[in-house]
């Protein structure tokens, strides 16, 4: 009997070879990356003109399993190589896919200087309030009063407001997400690979194994119910106010404005002394 | 021109269209003259946030196709460090221009220093090969940065151009030639599909064909060890031996195609210096001297650094009972030189913080040795 293979539909924007993914069950990243990736399909976007890029840490495996072109960097550094694709062909989508260690702990000069010139790559950071992949120790997410392996008597630094951080620092699309709002999540994917200039977006996902266990959420359905009961969705209310707590998780997009990317200036720049020289 | 802007010309010429970079002293000219320079050609400049955001847009934009460089001087060529060691792992033609000041630290800004040139060989963590030069005018300052886009665009490895602040500022005439006149080595392309395309499956030169990103090769890239795939494999032995030793290889079995030295009366030399970079001058002028005054001296000046010319170096110490080596820093190359020198006496001359060694300081230590 010759049976037939089916293929999943989606299977084409996957590395196959790289899969299965390192993920621990419960873990959050393979739902951001599903809905990257019905972002990309739903916008027909072609993968030969695409670079996904990342940097170290559990969802910088992302990279690597999307298949378009892809480029797994140095702790923090995503932002700052993904900077000089984009520059050496503004035709590219260039998106990176982090951690919030990654990128604003080590990587942080770079995410508020990107957004700062308005470079047209677009951000994804899967927030799971810890260092996952070296076992859970604190970061620059970790809330005040969290615990993990390096504040085993409970977290005394105050926490990046990741959306505030990068509507101050001037990304032109600001959103946050939990893993619970797949389709928000989609959706809003969509509109940030449509911008022009920088886009960021947050999206809270469960580390269970990890960070869960120490913060009375043993399993990802805790972590997930906690996304369900204290989520609130506030379209374009004030990032500065947009709280993670217990109590209250604020999500929507925070900031969707136009202005013209760095790129674009540089190559009106460049056509501009072209147009003077040639007229000499 | 000086030889920061003999440097940028340099890179223009060599088809460079991206350079990012970070203001420091004494190598600021250079970003500057590029700013002006790469907007003619359609080419990019993006001064960046810091030196390790600059190596790594090089990086990304060498990948994106583009010829790519940065400028720097000690302390950033320090924070590069990391990222040139991703370059090296992910095999990436890129061009970084070291215009070495007095260090540790902050240092001396303003004063000459050849104290970098152990770190251009082992600043980054791991085993590696990577390419060094040193210029010792503003000609070479020019000629030399077209070798080692050359030489980086071939081999698919960082290549480090090791000035100095003298021979960064000072002024000297410059002959630029032809685009015909021209040698210029563009980076080998995959002659395959791109569904057979191993973006890590070396030819027999060691050195894989480099696709980049847009061509619809769908690849991927990693810091991490990597089999022929480009995919990551962080706990076999024999992934990790054979890109290790192939990383390593690529330039040390390549290197009597990379090696050049300059041979100045050395063929009856017996006392031969062995100099480099703007040291070298005053050394020339020294070993003249020498031979006024009825002493056989010779010069090996190094214009390769890395990999280390020990064929040129042990020949010079076969033939000399004696060798000198000069140097702005407390000791660095001169490890190299009685490490092939076998047994032979090496006197070396230390010079900090002040101007590069005169002609009268090497010769008098010639004499000694004589």
């Amino acid at each position: 009997m010759v049976q037939e293979t089916v293929m999943h539909p989606f299977s084409k924007y996957l590395r196959q070879a790289m899969i299965p993914h390192i993920w621990c069950a419960g873990c959050g990243n393979g739902i951001v990356l599903n809905s990257f990736i019905h972002a990309l399909d739903e916008l027909q976007r072609d993968l030969d003109k695409m670079v996904v890029v990342s940097g170290i840490g559990c969802i910088g495996r992302a990279a690597g399993y999307t298949h378009a072109d892809s480029f797994h960097t140095t702790h923090g550094r995503a932002i700052a190589f993904a900077t000089g694709v984009k520059l050496a062909n503004p035709e590219l989508d260039v998106v990176v896919m982090s951690g919030d260690g990654d990128l604003f702990a080590i990587g942080g000069n770079h995410f508020i200087h990107a957004a700062r010139r308005n470079i047209g790559i677009k951000v994804i950071c899967a927030n799971n309030f810890n260092y996952g992949m070296t076992g859970g120790q604190q970061g620059p997410t970790t809330p005040l009063g969290g615990f993990t392996t390096t504040t085993p008597d409970s977290n005394i630094e105050h926490p990046f407001n990741l959306v505030h951080l990068a509507a101050a620092s001037g990304a032109t699309y600001v959103a946050r997400w939990t893993t619970l709002h797949v389709r928000r999540l989609t959706q809003s994917i969509k509109k940030l690979l449509q911008k022009e200039g920088f886009g960021f977006i947050e999206v809270i996902s469960p580390c269970p194994d990890i960070f869960g266990r120490r913060n009375k959420m043993r399993t990802a359905l805790d972590m997930m119910d906690w996304f369900k009961r204290a989520s609130v969705v506030e379209n374009f209310s004030d990032p500065s106010k947009a709280e993670i707590s217990q109590e209250k998780l604020i999500v929507g997009e925070f900031v969707n404005v136009e202005k013209v990317s760095y790129e674009k200036f540089l190559h009106e720049k460049i056509s501009h002394i072209n147009e003077q020289a040639m007229k000499w | 021109m000086n030889g920061d802007i003999a440097c940028a010309e340099g890179a223009v010429a060599a088809g460079c269209r991206f350079f990012a970079g970070y203001p420091i002293t004494p190598a600021t000219e250079i970003a500057e003259h590029l700013s002006e320079r790469m907007p003619e050609f359609g080419g990019i400049y993006i001064q960046m946030e810091d030196e390790i955001a600059s190596m790594a847009a090089v990086i990304g934009a060498s990948y994106t196709g583009l010829k790519s460089m940065t400028a720097t001087s000690g302390p950033g060529f320090s924070l590069m460090q990391e990222n040139i060691g991703l370059a090296v792992m992910t095999e990436t033609p890129c061009v970084v221009v070291d215009i070495m000041r007095g260090g540790p630290s902050t240092g001396q800004p303003t004063l000459p220093g050849q104290q970098d040139v152990m770190q251009a060989k082992w600043g980054s963590h791991g085993d590696y090969g990577i390419i060094a030069l040193s210029p010792s005018s503003v000609q070479e300052m020019f000629d030399l940065t077209v070798e080692a886009f050359n030489l980086s665009e071939t081999y698919r490895v960082p290549t480090m151009l090791m000035g100095d602040e003298v021979v960064g500022h000072m002024w000297e005439k410059v002959v630029i030639p032809s685009p015909a006149e021209m040698r210029i080595v563009n980076r080998k392309k995959p002659h395959v599909a791109p569904d057979k395309y191993r973006p890590f499956m070396p030819e027999d030169d060691l050195v894989p064909p480099m696709a980049c990103f847009g061509e619809g090769y769908r690849f991927h890239a990693t810091g991490l060890t990597h089999d022929e795939h480009g995919y990551p494999k962080t706990q076999s032995s024999e992934v990790q031996t054979k890109l290790v030793r192939r990383l390593c290889d690529k330039i040390g079995r390549n290197a009597d195609r990379i090696v050049k030295v300059e041979e100045v009366m050395l063929n009856d030399a017996d006392v031969a210096v062995v100099a480099y970079g703007i040291v070298a001058r005053s050394a020339l002028s020294a070993v003249r001297k020498a031979r006024q005054s009825g002493i056989k001296a010779g010069l090996l000046r190094l214009i390769t650094l890395w990999p280390f010319p020990e064929g040129y170096v042990a020949k010079a110490a076969d033939q000399a009972k004696a060798i000198v080596v000069p140097e702005m820093n407390c000791g660095q190359m001169v490890r190299e030189v009685e490490r092939v020198a076998k047994g032979k006496p090496v006197a070396f001359l230390s010079k900090l913080g002040e101007d590069p060694h005169t002609p009268s300081e090497i010769l008098d230590l010639i004499k000694r040795c004589a």
